[in-house]
Order: C-alpha cells, then structure tokens, then sequence
C-alpha cells in the first residue's frame, strides 16, 4: 500500500483537478485539466520530445563541463593554498551572481547560441560540484594523512590514493545536486535568450505556446521538463550508488 | 635506540604541551607511557614519529634517522581507507613504499595471519567489528617489520573484553616481532598489564614525573595475579601522588 501511495495520490490530484476544471467551466488559456494537457502532448509528440532532447544536449553538455571545472578546481585548490587564495573568491562570486542578469551578456559574447547556453547553464550547476569536491578532497581523517606522512608519501600520491578516493561519494552527490541545477540553467538561459538563442528548446516552446495563449501545450511542456528533472535526480542518485558499490565503502 | 632529551612543545596559542622530557627507548623495550587527558602523551608520540618538530631539545637516533616503514603508528581509530579490503589496508604502507602488490602479498597475508584474521583478507571495513578493524590497523603498522611501534591509545574505543583480548594478542605480536613499543593508555590496569616500564606524565605543562619498572611476565592469568594487583595499587599511587 506505501509502495504505491505516491501513484494513488498523484491520480487523486489530477482528478481533482479535472474536475474543478470541468465543473467551474474555467477557461483552458487560464488553466487547462490534464486531459487537454494529454492532448496538447499527443497533437504534437515529435516537436516536443525533439525540444526536450535540444533541452537535454545543453543540459549534459553543461553538467560534463561543471564536472571537469568543479573538480579540477577543486583538486588545484586543494593542492595549492596559493591557487585556493586566487579560485575562491570567484567561485563564490559567480555562485551569488544570479544567472538572468549576467545571461544576455553571455549571450552576446559568445555568439554561438548553443555554446551560450552552455556556459550559462554550467555557470548555475558548477558551484556544487566544486564546494563539494572541495569538501570531499579535505575529509580524509588527519590521522590518515599523518599514516601517508610517516610512510613518505608526497603530496601526489597522497592526492591519488587518500584524498581523491575519499572525495568521490562527496563529488557524486555534487552531481546530483548539480543535474537538476544543470536543468534549471539550461531552461533559465533559454528563457532569456528567446529567439536570440537556440530556438529549439522546451523552454523556447513554453515562451511560444504563451504568446499564442496555447496554455495545453505550454503545461504539456512543463510536464516534461519536470519529468527530465526527476529522472536526472534518480538517475545520478543511482549512478552513484552503483559507482560507490563497484568502489567498495562509502 | 632513542634518546629525547630535554624535549619542549609549545603550541600556537601560548599553550605548552610539553616541558623538558627526557626519555630513553632501547630495543624491545615495551614502554607505556601513562597520564591523563592533556598531558602531552600523544604530542610526544607524534614528536617521536617525526610528525611533529619539538621547539627545544632534541630527539637523537642511535642508528640514525629512520627510513620509511621503521616506524609503525597506531591510532586510537582503525582509520583504515573505507573503500579498501583488509588486504589492501595493510598493502599500504608497502604500496606507499613502491613495492609491487605481488611481492608484498605474502607479507600482508602474514601480517593478517598474525593478529588473527586469515580469512578476512577480502573483507572492506564496514564489514568488520571494532576490534576487529584495530586488528587490521596493527597489522598494517607491522607489516613493514618496524623497529619501533607507536600505539596512541588503540583499545580506548573498545568494549572491556575485546580490550582484554587484543591486550593479550599485543603482547604475543610484540614477542614474536621484536620491535621497540611505546604505547599511550589514560588506564593504569593497561599500563601494568602490558609494559616492563610504565612512565608517569603529569599535565599542564605535560612533563615526566617518574619510571615504574615492571618484572610482570604476563600470562593467561595475570588479572588474577595478586603481583599484577600489587603493581596497580603502586603505579596508582603514584599517580596520584603525581598529579597532587
């Protein structure tokens, strides 16, 4: 019965919501019912999907980035306290600065609507995956450290066999965290770059389906989009637990 | 072996940790070093392995300074690599040391075989009880056959029965290893039950107040022994009398 709670709730809710629809007579360009919103889906299965995947590709290709940056970062940062006084600062600055303002810039300075895109999303997805490389990097007992001293390990091979197996659980769930953010940054620079950008994404979609009032479809994709978030959250949360399970530990 | 001598430690923030300690360590000696919380016994300890400089005095190698792996630490934690087996854990120091896997495996395997977990090779931590991870944690200060092994404090965390039998098991590693222990405990029986010398340390700034020599040879019964009683009551005198 737990088991299938969520499912049973979810078709309660969405019921309710039909109904209230159906019986208040509420006007579909205020608030379609699901089943209109079903219908916007199936008028045009291939032209949304297409968006979602465009949405996707800007999307892994910004998490791929965060993840090469985040970590390499963090790892010189670690390494080097004269690299953590020059990296720091700016990494908390670019994680304050919020990504509307500083997207159009983006935009225009790079040109190349997808790569824009890219930047801005790894712009909102890489602080996680630094802070917590970092934090991962620094959470070997000092024991463990004092054990690599006496035996005369350097400061690389202690890197390699201490702080960077150590760092891994901290660094996947960075990615977690950083997936879903990966997902709102493409969306966010979608959003503000409109047709100035890559104009085939799902939110580019949902700017369309607005100024045509084609509410049904504008949910439709939303629906979507919440869904590629879920299934990014589980499917890194699984990716890291079948990696920490290879490895062996937590 | 090793001569500290008029050794001092003061810490940033003003606080001494240790004044003028003189100790000398010969070979096989089995020395525990007994005090209470914060009276320097693991600052001197790390002195002694060379993870730490002193500001005064000076600590002298008969035969030198040592090399790598002729120092053995155990912590008060196993604090072994999660994500390694027990195999792996003891690998370490000779890994540490460039030594390929395959060379190096029938030593670890008789280094696991010596504290009694042949068997465990594959097991990872987790996987392991307490005492069972401190098992792994001295067979891996010995693999490198040390002449001197440091323990901080090891069966602090342990419930009194495993302490009991890893006590007994130390002792039984110790004789057939050979090597220099210097071993940190706060307990007066483990004190008396393991070390021919029990040196006293007495805190703030921690200093060396007295040597207490030991003839106990240890054995299955020793607890009940009314010498080993004996020898609680004047190292707890002493204690005492030090920390007045």
């Amino acid at each position: 019965m737990m088991k299938w709670a969520p499912v049973l709730f979810g078709l309660l809710a969405l019921g309710l919501w039909e109904a209230t629809v159906r019986i208040g007579e509420v006007p579909v360009y205020l608030l379609p019912g699901p089943i209109a919103i079903v219908g916007a889906f199936i008028a045009d299965p291939i032209g949304l999907l297409q968006a979602l995947a465009s949405t996707l590709f800007v999307t892994f290709a910004a998490l791929f980035v965060a993840a090469v940056l985040g970590a390499t970062m963090a790892i010189a940062m670690s390494a080097s306290r004269l690299a953590q006084a020059a990296i720091q600062p700016w990494a908390v600055a670019l994680q304050v600065t919020p990504l509307p303002a500083i997207a159009p810039l983006i935009i225009i300075w790079v040109g190349e609507p997808f790569v824009a895109l890219v930047v801005c999303a790894t712009i909102v997805a890489f602080f996680p995956l630094f802070a917590n490389t970092s934090t991962g990097l620094a959470s070997a007992p000092p024991e463990l450290n004092d054990l690599f001293r006496l035996y005369g390990a350097n400061r690389w091979r202690t890197m390699a066999l201490l702080r960077l197996p150590a760092a891994l659980p901290f660094f996947l769930s960075g990615l977690r965290i950083s997936g879903g953010l990966a997902l709102v940054g493409a969306v966010v620079a979608e959003l503000v770059a409109g047709s100035g950008g890559f104009a085939s994404g799902l939110a580019y979609r949902i700017l369309e389906s607005s100024f045509r009032l084609e509410m049904p479809r504008m949910f439709a994709a939303l629906v979507l989009l919440a869904l590629a978030g879920i299934l990014i959250n589980f499917g890194l949360g699984a990716l890291g637990q079948i990696i920490l399970k290879w490895r062996g530990g937590t | 072996m090793l001569s500290v001598t008029n050794v001092g430690r003061r810490f940033p923030g003003g606080v001494q940790a240790l004044h003028d300690v003189s100790l000398s360590l010969r070979e096989s000696d089995f020395v525990a070093l007994l005090g209470p919380s914060g009276c320097g016994k693991s600052t001197l300890l790390r002195l002694i392995a060379g993870l730490d400089q002193p500001d005064s005095g000076r600590l002298e190698w008969n035969d030198g300074p040592p090399r790598s792996g002729d120092i053995g630490y155990v912590f008060q934690d196993a604090t072994l690599l999660p994500w390694a087996t027990a195999e792996d854990n003891v690998f370490l120091p000779l890994r540490l040391r460039g030594e390929s896997r395959e060379t190096a495996m029938p030593r670890v395997h008789a280094a696991l075989l010596g504290v009694g977990l042949a068997g465990f090779e594959k097991a990872r931590p987790r996987q392991l009880s307490g005492g069972m991870r401190m098992r792994v944690s001295i067979a891996r200060a010995l693999v490198t056959q040390p002449r001197l092994l440091l323990m901080d404090e090891p069966f602090a965390a342990l419930d009194e029965f495993t302490r009991h039998k890893l006590q007994a098991d130390l002792l039984d590693v110790w004789r057939q290893a050979g090597c220099t222990v210097v071993f940190v405990t706060h307990s007066v029986y483990e004190a008396a039950f393991l070390a021919h010398r029990i040196v006293l340390m007495t805190p703030r700034p921690g200093r060396i107040d007295r040597e207490i020599a030991s003839s106990l040879i240890t054995g299955p019964d020793t607890r009940l022994d009314p010498a080993y009683a004996a020898l609680v009551a004047d190292v707890s005198r002493a204690m005492g009398e030090a920390l007045r």
